[in-house]
């Protein structure tokens, strides 16, 4: 089931009539293929034009949208059959809204982790809406460690709300939880990339976001909070997120921008959600383009290089004048 | 000589950052504070006196950063690094105010560049680094600042293998400097893996309220773990959790003692013994290394 976004409703609306059009034509009523193939030839400037010109609210939007590829299908598509999923953290249980496994991608092991949303109501109440609790974070890092064993890259997927606000979450130590990815992924001796492919939120989405790379979609998002959480608290009124969402400046090009990220991944015409499978071809490509000249990196090296990328973060006052002067 | 001068006299001396200024007295803008524990009125300069501690009900209420230092630090001995670091604005952020503005008022208000200090310090005769949290500069949040502060002091431990004590009391994350402030979890937290690496102790003191982003990084990262009575820890506010599960929270939810009895503490100490205790602790682990 599509949801729709009120600034596709033109994309839609549109995609509706060619139907409508084409179903005529098949019945053998009358020939409307030139007027079917008028109407195809306005459908792509148009979502170019929609697309181009989102305001942040509506990237956030996107960013969640139900029919967005989560982790596994992104997996289906890149390793195949060749992916074993691993479950549970060996200390309490296995949590569904954080996934992972071995696969292969074109000839090569890796070790696979990412947050998992589902993509209906019954199957996100099972993954938490993909908001992870402190096992999920744990069977992550165990993981990690595993891939660190064997020598194998990890390639990260993200899209998250963030970590989830429960009594469980916290009698188990959510805060340790991440923390501890937090420092472990800075020093594990193998590479880690790391793709944000939706929702990025807060220290729940970045306990999977230490790494050498980091990527993200083009209309995915990346925040110490949510537009609507923000707005809650430094406006006192949680119908301001459109402005809040301005304010935290979280889309892929800010980012890039601001050197938190290393590349932007274009998605397909009218977001990764109308054709998941030119998504993850986008990642994979991404993947193969990269992870050779990871892996040539001493681990030494690899290791105080991530250091110093996350190291470097961070703005002071009067730094201009000390670069000018 | 009272604390705050020998501090300060200490302090001027540091070769650290060639101070210009002396730091100025504190401020008493509130005479009277109540206590969230009894309600009890208490006046402010009654509360120094009393290591801010309910003259009636004994309750641990929040501590100024320099009454903290003072609390820790053997006299004379705490020298501040990086005093005058100061944040910028990276994202031209304007809430009902611009945050230029809020860091003005906060500097005013407190009379530090922002919302933590950090510095060579003696406890107990035990040479370390110390970092305080100020939790009356914008809530404690860590931005650039306060991440770029923190990490300096970890990597110090490691490359001059002196142990690390730091006292957190933060709302979490400064929201105003965006994924920035996220990333400072990341930093600090790869600094004190450093700290680990070079097999340099660290103490993780977690004072009322040590929440979000702080607690989610550095401050649950210690090889020891400290609380004050009754303080909140937490990942989630009380709030937030109970606007997602609509339910009402147990009694002393997230409280240090209900982290402690889920193991998420080594210990709860008294604000009294506060500084034996850490000076116990450097010393055993000391002598093992
Ligand atoms: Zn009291």
């Amino acid at each position: 089931m599509a949801l729709e976004l009120d600034f596709e409703k033109p994309i839609i609306e549109i995609e509706k009539r060619i139907k409508d059009l084409k179903a005529i034509s098949d019945a053998g009523h009358v020939d409307l293929t030139e007027e079917i193939a008028l109407l195809s030839s306005k459908i792509e400037p148009l979502k170019k034009e929609i697309y181009s010109n989102l305001e942040p609210w509506q990237v956030a939007r996107l960013a969640r949208h139900i029919d967005r590829p989560s982790t596994l299908e992104y997996v289906k598509h890149i390793c195949g059959d060749d992916f074993v999923e691993m479950h549970g953290d060996r200390l309490f249980r296995d949590d569904p809204a954080i996934v992972g496994g071995i696969g292969v991608i074109d000839g090569r092991s890796v070790m696979i982790v990412g947050h998992q949303k589902g993509c209906d109501t019954q199957s996100n109440i099972y993954r938490n809406f993909g908001m992870p609790h402190p096992e999920g974070y744990r069977k992550a890092l165990r993981l990690m460690r595993l891939a660190e064993q064997f020598n194998m890259p990890i390639i990260t997927f993200i899209d998250t709300p963030g970590a989830f606000p429960g009594i469980g979450a916290e009698e188990r130590g959510q805060s340790e939880a991440i923390a501890k990815n937090l420092a472990e992924m800075s020093a594990i001796r193998v590479p880690i990339m790391c793709f944000i492919t939706g929702e990025g939120g807060s220290g729940g989405a970045l306990a999977l976001g230490v790494g050498d790379k980091v990527f993200m979609f083009e209309f995915s998002i990346y925040s110490v909070i949510s537009a609507e959480g923000c707005a809650a608290i430094l406006w006192n009124d949680p119908n301001k997120a459109k402005e809040a969402a301005s304010a935290l400046k979280f889309k892929s090009t800010d980012l890039l921008k601001a050197g938190i990220i290393d590349e932007i991944l274009t998605e397909p015409v009218g977001g990764a959600h109308r054709d998941h499978k030119t998504a993850a071809e986008e990642i994979k490509k991404c993947i193969l383009k990269y992870l050779p000249s990871l892996i040539a990196v001493s681990a030494d090296n690899l290791i105080e290089e991530r250091y110093n990328k996350f190291r470097r973060i961070g703005k002071f006052a009067g730094e201009e004048e000390q670069e000018n002067g | 000589m009272g604390w705050f001068d020998k501090l300060r006299s200490k302090t001027a001396k540091s070769q650290e950052n060639q101070l210009k200024q002396e730091i100025p007295p504190q401020k008493t803008s509130d005479l009277w504070k109540k206590c969230p524990g009894c309600g009890e009125t208490i006046l402010t300069k009654d509360l120094v006196r009393n290591l801010f501690l309910c003259i009636k009900c004994d309750y641990h209420m929040r501590m100024p950063v320099w009454d903290r230092v003072a609390l820790l630090a053997d006299d004379n001995s705490f020298v501040e690094f990086n005093q005058e670091l100061k944040s910028a604005d990276p994202l031209n952020f304007v809430d009902s105010k611009p945050y230029p503005q809020r860091i003005e008022e906060a500097i005013k208000k407190t009379d530090a560049f922002d919302a933590a200090m950090t510095g060579y310090v003696q406890i107990e005769g035990i040479k370390a680094i110390l970092g305080v949290m100020n939790f009356e500069f914008m809530g404690g949040s860590m931005g650039s600042v306060v991440g770029e502060k923190l990490t300096d002091a970890l990597e110090r431990g490691a490359s001059e293998k002196l142990p690390v004590v730091i006292v957190a009391t933060s709302g979490g994350a400064r929201m105003q400097e965006g994924i920035l402030s996220l990333m400072q979890m990341a930093k600090t937290s790869a600094a004190v893996k450093k700290l680990n690496t070079a097999k340099v102790p660290f103490i993780s003191i977690l004072t009322d309220p040590t929440t979000g982003g702080v607690s989610a990084s550095f401050a649950s990262l210690g090889d020891f773990n400290i609380a004050e009575p009754n303080a909140l820890i937490c990942f989630a506010g009380p709030r937030v959790i109970e606007q997602t599960i609509r339910q009402k929270l147990p009694e002393g939810f997230q409280k240090a003692k209900f982290l402690l009895e889920h193991g998420m503490l080594d210990c709860i100490v008294h604000r009294r013994t506060l500084k034996k205790q850490v000076g116990k602790i450097l010393h055993i682990l000391n002598n093992g290394r």
